[in-house]
């Protein structure tokens, strides 16, 4: 999954750094993820995982980094969505 | 005269127990700062009586921890106090609301290092009062979650240099929070905000404010220079600061200051009904229809002005629950349709006063309030904010349950 993660990263952050330099856990927001990328980040996600995010997982801390982007994807998928 | 300065005294008295009432010590500070609204308007000049009232009633630190010495004053009763203050003159309102904008950043994100909180109780202390600089490049208004500038840190201290940005009492400021990138290499998004007293950076006045209204807010342009320790960085991110305090607090007490700007306007509209019904006993005014009509406008920005604040009470102890999107949607509703109805309920007020409300020397004249109202929509642009949200559009789906 982080692949795929990373792949969308890849795609949508348009991040001023290239993704494979950071590590899974590294702050997006800090690599310089801006709001209106972390929308699309968010579409494409919902769109490659077929799922979508609940508003109240809509915020910076679940797309913090790779690893948080994993277990908010996981945590839907098995329906353990906070 | 002897109770009421007996009063003054007992609710200035640190010894007292009992809570103080800050309400009545705002209407004192209101009262200063009305006999100066129209001096204050005409000349473009700071508001200073009223900071001198509002200092010497101690408003500055209502919200400052009580470990620190302050109050731990709650968003409403601050929100009532921008309320008052705007009532008397716009200005004082607005920059007791920018004041405590930044306060309320302070103690949502400075409990946990040694120098914020010590800052706290100089706020306290010595009623500071507070500037902002938060946008650059000469412009007035520009996107805050965005900086040219970087930190530069050098051993235990740093620089800063911020070019044209715009501050709101920059002159009268005894502290400015200022944010920048994290260093001039990060991102242009990856911002802090640093705390710098009046002796730690000089200010260059580029552009005077000479503006239609807000005229005393004085939000001249300079270019911020200024030296400091590195502790004087706040260590959580400015997103996270705009997300969790700035966000709420900015939107919410613009808006109780935009309805002290409405209700004062209906206030003159009321007094201008009640004249004509005393002068034509027998008959209804023309305007009491109109009246009647606008009261239903003003409980319209009341009621938004205060489920707002309920929407952050609900909110406040939940970080996800404030960088929801949701909870960001709320608030740009809030400013865009505070902005709005100000600007609507004065314009009405008009028809109602005729041209007494027209006149800049009649006790019913609402010129100043037009002026001052007009101010809001562009304060932070309504189109921005509609921008800011409709960026969020492609995955936002509103809450569609009436309790939330």
């Amino acid at each position: 999954m982080k692949q795929t993660i990373r792949e969308i990263l890849t795609k949508t952050a348009k991040l001023p750094v290239p993704v494979e330099t950071l590590s899974d856990d590294a702050d997006l927001h800090e690599a310089g993820l801006t709001s209106f990328a972390s929308v699309n980040l968010m579409m494409a996600l919902e769109e490659a995982f077929d799922l979508e995010f609940p508003a109240k997982m809509m915020n910076r801390r679940h797309f913090a980094s790779v690893n948080a982007i994993e277990e908010a994807i996981s945590a839907i998928q098995t329906g353990m969505a906070a | 005269m002897a109770l009421a300065q007996a009063k003054r005294q007992a609710d200035m008295s640190p010894t007292f127990a009992l809570p103080r009432n800050l309400i009545e010590a705002a209407k004192r500070a209101a009262k200063v700062a009305a006999q100066n609204a129209v001096d204050v308007d005409e000349k473009a000049r700071f508001p200073r009586e009223a900071f001198v009232a509002l200092k010497e009633e101690r408003l500055l630190g209502i919200m400052i921890p009580k470990a620190l010495g302050g109050e731990e004053a709650p968003l409403r009763e601050v929100a009532e106090i921008c309320m008052l203050l705007a009532q008397a003159c716009s200005s004082t309102g607005m920059v007791y609301a920018m004041h405590q904008i930044k306060a309320s950043s302070l103690v949502t994100h400075g409990q946990d290092t040694e120098f914020h909180r010590a800052f706290q109780r100089r706020v306290v202390a010595e009623q500071l009062l507070l500037g902002s600089a938060t946008t650059e490049g000469g412009g007035v208004g520009g996107d805050l979650r965005s900086s040219v500038c970087g930190v530069v840190a050098s051993g235990d201290t740093f620089t800063l240099e911020k070019e044209g940005c715009l501050i709101s009492y920059g002159d009268q400021s005894d502290a400015i929070l200022i944010t920048a990138r994290k260093s001039p290499d990060a991102p242009a998004s990856d911002q802090v905000m640093a705390v710098l007293t009046k002796d730690q950076y000089t200010l260059e006045k580029t552009q005077v404010w000479n503006t239609m209204g807000m005229r005393g807010t004085c939000s001249d342009n300079f270019t911020f220079k200024g030296k400091a320790p590195l502790d004087h960085i706040m260590r959580a991110p400015f997103a996270d600061i705009t997300a969790q305090s700035m966000l709420a607090y900015a939107h919410i007490l613009w808006g109780a200051t935009w309805y002290g700007i409405a209700s004062d306007a209906c206030a003159r509209a009321e007094n201008f009904v009640r004249a004509e019904a005393r002068r034509r006993p027998g008959f209804t005014p023309p305007g009491a229809l109109r009246l009647a009509e606008l009261l239903t406008e003003l409980n319209k920005m009341r009621s938004l002005v205060l489920t707002s604040i309920e929407t952050y009470e609900n909110a406040r102890h939940d970080v996800d629950a404030l960088s929801a999107m949701g909870f960001v949607v709320a608030m740009n509703s809030l400013k865009i349709s505070a902005a709005q109805m100000v600007e609507a309920i004065v314009s009405d007020a008009f028809l109602i006063c005729g041209i007494h409300g027209y006149r800049n020397d009649s006790p019913f004249s609402l010129a100043r309030h037009m002026r001052d109202a007009l101010s809001a929509k562009i304060m932070i642009n309504n189109d921005r904010i509609l921008g800011n949200t409709s960026n969020l559009l492609a995955i936002y789906r509103h809450d569609a349950s009436l309790l939330g």
